[in-house]
C-alpha cells in the first residue's frame, strides 16, 4: 500500500514537470513547486531519495548544514550542533514527508515568515544574492528528497 | 541560559572550553580598561539588555583582553602611535603638529564616531575623518580603509577612548541616517535570506555551529581576530558577515555601511569602548 502511493505522487511530479514543459526529466523546478497549505506531497524528482546520501547533506556545511542549526543525536559523533531551531531528535514522528518537504523547500511558506531558516529549494531569496548563488537553489531537487528520505529515518 | 548550560557542556570540550558565559559586570571578569560589558537597555528597544561580545567568547580568548600586554591588538595601537607623530605629506605635518597630545585630544573622539559634518552635510566614520585630515591638512595621499596604517591609526586613536560610553550622535540631521542603518539591519539578503537581526537580536545568545552568537555590538572595533591573525575594521566584519548569507556586501565606506556603523553605534549605548577587543 505505502509502495502504490510513492508510484502515485511520483507519477504526479513527472505529470507536473511535464505540464510545466522542464527539460529536466522528472525534475519540478522551484517556481512550479505546489505548496497545498504547508505540505508539498509531489515528490521533486522520480528518483526516490537516498537516506546515506541524505546524511551526509544534512552535516555538510557548503550543503544542507542543518546541524548549523539543529541537534542531532544521530550525528553525535560531529562536533557542534547549533541550537538556533529545533531538535531534530524524532522529526519523522511528528511530521509527514508532506510536511517535511514543505519545510525544506521553502520555511517561511511551510512554519512561519519570521523563521530564520532558509529556504533550501526556492529562488526568490534575499536581496543582492552573491553573483555566484544568483537565481540557483541551496540544494539540488534530488538533494532535498535525499535529506528528506534521511529524516524519516530519525523516529522517536 | 538554561539551554546554554546544555550547550556548554555538549560542547565545551569539543569547542576547547566555552566555560565563561553571561557576564556580569564585577570582579576580575572583565576587559582591560572596562568596567561595563552590559548595560540596561533602552525602553522600547529591541533588546532586553545591551552585551558587549566579549561576554560571548571563550575564557582563553577573554583572557588575551584582560592584559594589555597579552592583547595582540595593542601592535597596532602602537604602530598608531608612531604614526600619530610621523611627519607625511607635502604640508610637512604630523597628526601631533595640529592635535598634540592624543591622550588629551583625543579623548572621548572614538566613542562618538561616526560624527556630523556640518560642512559636508553628511556623517564622517573616523577612517574618512583621519583621510580628510591627510588630504586637507597635511597634502598626503589618503590612506586605504583597511590597510594596515588605516587600522593602526583608528586603533590608535579609539583606543584614547577606552572605557568610555558609546556615545554616537542620533538626532538631528543624523536621524536619517539611523533610520537607513536600521533598515538595512532588517532587511533579508542574500541566498539564506537573512538579516543581521536574525542572529544577532532573535538568536543571540545561542550557539549557530561552533559559533557562540553575541549581540553583534560594534564597541570593541577595530577589533583583533584570532580568524584574521590581525586587527580589522567594523565594516570588514560587515562584509564578513554579509558574505556568509551569500550576499554581496556593501563596499567599506559605502553610505550603506555608514548607515550602519550609526545605527549600531546607537543600538550599543551604555556599552564603552573597548578597541581593541580580542575576538575569534
Ligand atoms: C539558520 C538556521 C537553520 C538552518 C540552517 C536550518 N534550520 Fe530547520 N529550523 C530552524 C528554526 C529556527 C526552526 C523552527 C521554526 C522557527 O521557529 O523559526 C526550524 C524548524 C525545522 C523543522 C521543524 C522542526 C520542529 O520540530 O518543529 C525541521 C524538520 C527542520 N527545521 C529541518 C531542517 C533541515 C533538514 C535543515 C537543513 C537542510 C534545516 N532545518 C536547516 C532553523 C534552521
Ligand atoms: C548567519 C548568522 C549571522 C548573520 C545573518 C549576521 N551575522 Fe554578524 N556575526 C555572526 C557570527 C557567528 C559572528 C561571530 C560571533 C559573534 O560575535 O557573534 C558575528 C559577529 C558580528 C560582529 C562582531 C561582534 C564583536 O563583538 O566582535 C558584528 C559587528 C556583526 N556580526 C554585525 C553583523 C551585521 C551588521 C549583520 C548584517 C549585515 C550581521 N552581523 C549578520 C553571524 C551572523
Amino acid at each position: 500500500m505505502k509502495h502504490a502511493k510513492k508510484i502515485v505522487t511520483v507519477c504526479g511530479a513527472v505529470v507536473m514537470a511535464w505540464s510545466a514543459g522542464i527539460a529536466i526529466a522528472g525534475v519540478t523546478k522551484p517556481g512550479d513547486v505546489k505548496f497545498d497549505d504547508t505540505k508539498v506531497t509531489a515528490p521533486l524528482t522520480n528518483e526516490a531519495g537516498d537516506a546515506a546520501k541524505g546524511k551526509l547533506l544534512f552535516s555538510n556545511r557548503k550543503k544542507g548544514n542543518c546541524l548549523a542549526c539543529h541537534v542531532n543525536k544521530d550525528l553525535a559523533d560531529k562536533p557542534f550542533h547549533g541550537e538556533i531551531g529545533p531538535p531534530l531528535d524524532g522529526v519523522a514522528s511528528r511530521y509527514s514527508a508532506s510536511e517535511m518537504r514543505g519545510i525544506l523547500i521553502n520555511a517561511k511558506v511551510a512554519l512561519s515568515d519570521e523563521t530564520i531558516m532558509p529556504g533550501f529549494y526556492m529562488v526568490n531569496t534575499g536581496a543582492r544574492v552573491a553573483k555566484k548563488f544568483k537565481g540557483k537553489t541551496i540544494l539540488s531537487a534530488q538533494q532535498i528528497e535525499d535529506i528528506l528520505a534521511y529524516l524519516q529515518t530519525l523516529k522517536e | 541560559m538554561r539551554g546554554l548550560i546544555k550547550a556548554a557542556v555538549v560542547f565545551a570540550l569539543a569547542a576547547g572550553g566555552f566555560a565563561n558565559f553571561g557576564p556580569v559586570n564585577a570582579g576580575e571578569d572583565l576587559p582591560a580598561g572596562v568596567t561595563v560589558v552590559k548595560a540596561p537597555a533602552a525602553k522600547g528597544g529591541p533588546l532586553a539588555e545591551i552585551l558587549s561580545g566579549w561576554g560571548s567568547r571563550s575564557k582563553s580568548t577573554q583572557q588575551l583582553q584582560q592584559d594589555d600586554f597579552e592583547n595582540p591588538g595593542y601592535l597596532w595601537v602602537d604602530k598608531g602611535e608612531t604614526l600619530w607623530n610621523t611627519v607625511d605629506g607635502k604640508a610637512g605635518k604630523s597628526c601631533a603638529t595640529c592635535h598634540d597630545d592624543a591622550s588629551v585630544s583625543m579623548k572621548g573622539v572614538g566613542a562618538a564616531m561616526p560624527k556630523w559634518d556640518a560642512k559636508l552635510g553628511r556623517p564622517m566614520t573616523l577612517e574618512q575623518r583621519v583621510n580628510a585630515c591627510r588630504t586637507d591638512n597635511m597634502e598626503a595621499k589618503e590612506w586605504k580603509w583597511e590597510s594596515d596604517q588605516m587600522l593602526s591609526m583608528t586603533a590608535y586613536v579609539k583606543n584614547q577612548s577606552r572605557g568610555m560610553p558609546v556615545n554616537v550622535q542620533a538626532d538631528g540631521p543624523m536621524e536619517p541616517w539611523v533610520k537607513r542603518g536600521k533598515e538595512l539591519y532588517y532587511t533579508r539578503v542574500g541566498q539564506l535570506n537573512m538579516s543581521c537581526a536574525n542572529c544577532h537580536e532573535a538568536n543571540y545568545g545561542k550557539f549557530i555551529r561552533a559559533d557562540y552568537l553575541s549581540q553583534g555590538q560594534s564597541n570593541g572595533f577595530p577589533t583583533y581576530r584570532l580568524k584574521w591573525q590581525k586587527v580589522g575594521s567594523l565594516h570588514r566584519r560587515f562584509k564578513g558577515c554579509m558574505k556568509n548569507i551569500r550576499a554581496k556586501p556593501y563596499k567599506r565606506g559605502s553610505d550603506e555601511f555608514v548607515a550602519m556603523e550609526i545605527y549600531l553605534a546607537q543600538r550599543g549605548k551604555g556599552l564603552q569602548v573597548e578597541s581593541p577587543a580580542v575576538r575569534n
